[in-house]
């Protein structure tokens, strides 16, 4: 069993979600990425989602994209997104990649998943990839033992979440709300009700999110999901307080985990 | 590869051949299988082909004439330059075609909001038009650059009632406006169809964006032998996303001795790296839902295109036309903006028709093509679009004083 499965093992036998949190690669500064990632560690963070930087990041909101161009600008490459990997899964952090399709086939199908892997990786997860296009990543993330993560929506019928529970490995991302990547003041009621359809097709655990940002949200979701989500919300922590800002919110979010 | 297995593509989930297919949110799926479904029972509902059919006469105008080009022809080897005349359409383009399609599809599937993105601002308009028309909300996104190349475009949006709201991020033109279309859509997917403008994006648009323009190569061939008695030597096209040369190419793709060429904007220059033609200078890549070719580097970030024409700024091509292009079965050719602002000047002071930029790249092929073919060829071009939207930046070029 992966580290993955150990992060969500160890969460779930404490009473509580785990914390996922997602930061670009090269942002702040590729060694800033990897300080900022080491204080939300500390500060309580379990699981943690690489960002790979995309030019056309159609399902982000406005904070990831700055920070995805202030990354790309900065000069981040594939191989960027790769050593990031390496340095954070040295932490001893379960290291997931959260990428647009287009860099990954560029890179080279197979050729990613084995570096990615070698790297230290678990886990990928595809935004803009549904299982129905995924036949050469199924095959080379299972001959590379690497976890592939699809989303399910809130308009996924039952059908289709079926399918993408078929074909997820480690675990199920849920989106919060229909729309991109940004602090929400209220996430949708809808959110437990799609926690609890996958259920019913899946046993691999479930995170939420897509618009988390504060630990009352995180409560709330804790509450029937294994996983937290929160992306934007850290890299404003970041712009505004560097590490000490993502340390501090990995800690107040962690509060918010119990159940 | 025969005929048959051309024209039956895509498949079921959208691919021709390795090209097309849905690379999207998860978000999107339910949308995009409700405007399939929407879409396929459309087509086969005779209530629903009255209906456009009874637009497309009376209130497109169509069909659209076929004009015979004799004095731009003396500039192209002696080959007969035959214009498709789809400049002649209500708004000024073949782009209402594709909307009244859609437009009545929005109407069908009960949605009240209707987003589009706009490169030279033609497919904005008849966006904003169809939505006047139908009385659908309608909110058009566009670069921040193209606002400002395209001011006359803008102002006609806005006296039809739309929105528009300059895209400011990125390269500020339509690649985008896409995203933010996009981004818009899965957020309000309950009540908006996107209307997406040109054959790309995931399926079903690539194909059902071509069937609503197969009428301008329908009407075309019919033309072509009532007329002339024959088909034409070549069927030629501009091509930026690709939905004008698609709707020419459809009927003749079947006629094997019928060449279609398809011109890309070049730019500056292919060797400049600023241009615009994803066939001839691109890379198999994934961008905006659909696998075809685009212009990016080796980390699979996508490379600004280059282009005088707005609507042709486009760095990825639909993959109908990354298909034929592997397949052999049409040629792509790039024209720089040099090439076709020649081509503008020429066809406005031969044949009293200014052409929009874009469908002067296709003039600029038509004289090269015309120069290798020489006496009896016949060349059929789509003019896709009028050139109104674009004296000023033809002043401009041509250092006029207005």
């Amino acid at each position: 069993m992966s580290s993955l499965h150990d992060a969500f093992a160890r969460a779930k036998s404490e009473n509580r979600a785990a914390l996922i949190a997602y930061l670009p690669a090269g942002y702040p500064s590729e060694d800033g990425a990897v300080e900022c990632i080491a204080a939300m560690v500390e500060g309580g963070v379990d699981i943690v989602e690489i960002g790979f930087p995309y030019s056309d990041p159609v399902m982000d909101g406005p904070t990831i994209q700055d920070a995805v161009n202030i990354s790309l600008e900065g000069g981040t490459k594939s191989a960027t997104v790769i050593n990031t990997v390496k340095r954070v899964s040295e932490l001893g952090v379960p290291a997931l990649v959260m990428s647009y399709w287009n860099p990954i086939e560029r890179y080279g199908v197979d050729a990613f998943a084995a570096d990615f892997h070698a790297a230290g990786g678990v886990g990928v997860i595809t935004p803009d990839l549904t299982p129905e296009e995924a036949e050469d990543w199924i095959t080379s993330t299972n001959s590379n033992d690497v976890d592939r993560v699809f989303l399910v929506a809130l308009s996924s019928s039952d059908e289709r979440i079926a399918k993408v529970a078929n074909a997820t490995t480690g675990f199920i991302y849920a989106g919060a709300v229909m729309g991109v990547t940004g602090a929400r003041t209220s996430v949708s009621d809808a959110i437990e009700g799609l926690v609890a359809k996958v259920r019913r097709h899946s046993d691999l655990p479930v995170a939420v999110g897509l618009g988390v940002s504060t630990p009352e949200q995180a409560h709330e979701i804790a509450q029937y999901a294994d996983g937290v989500i929160v992306g934007s919300a850290f890299v404003t922590a970041i712009k505004n307080d560097g590490p000490a800002g993502a340390k501090a919110l990995a800690q107040a979010l962690s509060q918010g985990l119990s159940r | 590869m025969t005929v048959d297995e051309v024209v039956s593509v895509p498949d079921l989930r959208g691919h021709f051949g390795k090209f097309g297919g849905r690379f999207v949110p998860e978000a999107l799926m339910a949308a995009l299988d409700e405007l399939d479904e929407a879409f396929r029972k459309a087509s086969v509902d005779p209530g629903f082909i009255k209906q456009l059919r009874e637009l497309q006469v009376n209130y497109t105008g169509r069909p659209s004439p076929i004009t015979e080009a004799k004095r731009f022809s003396q500039h192209a080897g002696g080959a007969t330059i035959l214009l498709k005349r789809e400049d002649l359409n209500h708004t000024g383009s073949h782009k209402i075609n594709n909307v009244l399609g859609q437009g009545l599809l929005t109407q069908r599937m009960g949605k009240t909001r209707v987003i589009a993105e706009t490169g030279a601002g033609q497919h904005g308009v008849a966006t904003a038009t169809v939505a006047a028309l139908l009385g659908l909300e309608c909110v058009v996104y566009m670069g921040e650059e193209d606002t400002k190349r395209q001011a006359l475009n803008v102002a006609r949006m806005k006296l039809l009632g739309a929105t528009v709201v300059p895209v400011t991020i990125g390269s500020r033109t339509l690649k985008d406006a896409i995203n933010e279309a996009m981004r818009d859509w899965v957020a309000n997917v309950e009540t908006t169809h996107y209307m997406l403008g040109t054959v790309a994006g995931p399926a079903p648009f690539p194909e059902m964006v071509r069937d609503f323009h197969r009428i301008i190569g329908d009407e075309s061939r019919e033309q072509m032998l009532s007329r002339y008695g024959r088909l034409p030597d070549v069927v030629a096209a501009c091509v930026g996303g690709g939905s004008n040369a698609i709707g020419i190419f459809t009927a003749f793709i079947p006629d094997a001795s019928v060449r279609l060429l398809g011109l890309e904007a070049g730019g500056e220059g292919i060797e400049t790296g600023r241009h615009a033609s994803t066939i001839v200078g691109g890379a198999v890549g994934v961008l905006h839902g659909a696998r075809s070719y685009i212009m990016q580097d080796d980390d699979g970030q996508t490379i600004e295109s280059h282009s005088i024409s707005a609507g042709l700024d486009y760095p990825s091509v639909g993959p109908e036309h990354a298909y034929l292009a592997d397949i052999g079965r049409a040629e792509y050719r790039s024209v720089t903006d040099v090439e076709a602002m020649n081509a503008f000047k020429l066809l406005c002071e031969t044949e009293g028709i200014i052409p929009a930029i874009e469908t002067a790249h296709a003039l600029a092929g038509a004289i090269e093509i015309g120069k290798e073919l020489g006496e009896g060829a016949i060349i059929l071009i789509n003019l896709s679009g009028r050139g109104d939207k674009d004296v000023e930046t033809a002043a401009k070029y041509f250092g006029m004083n207005l």
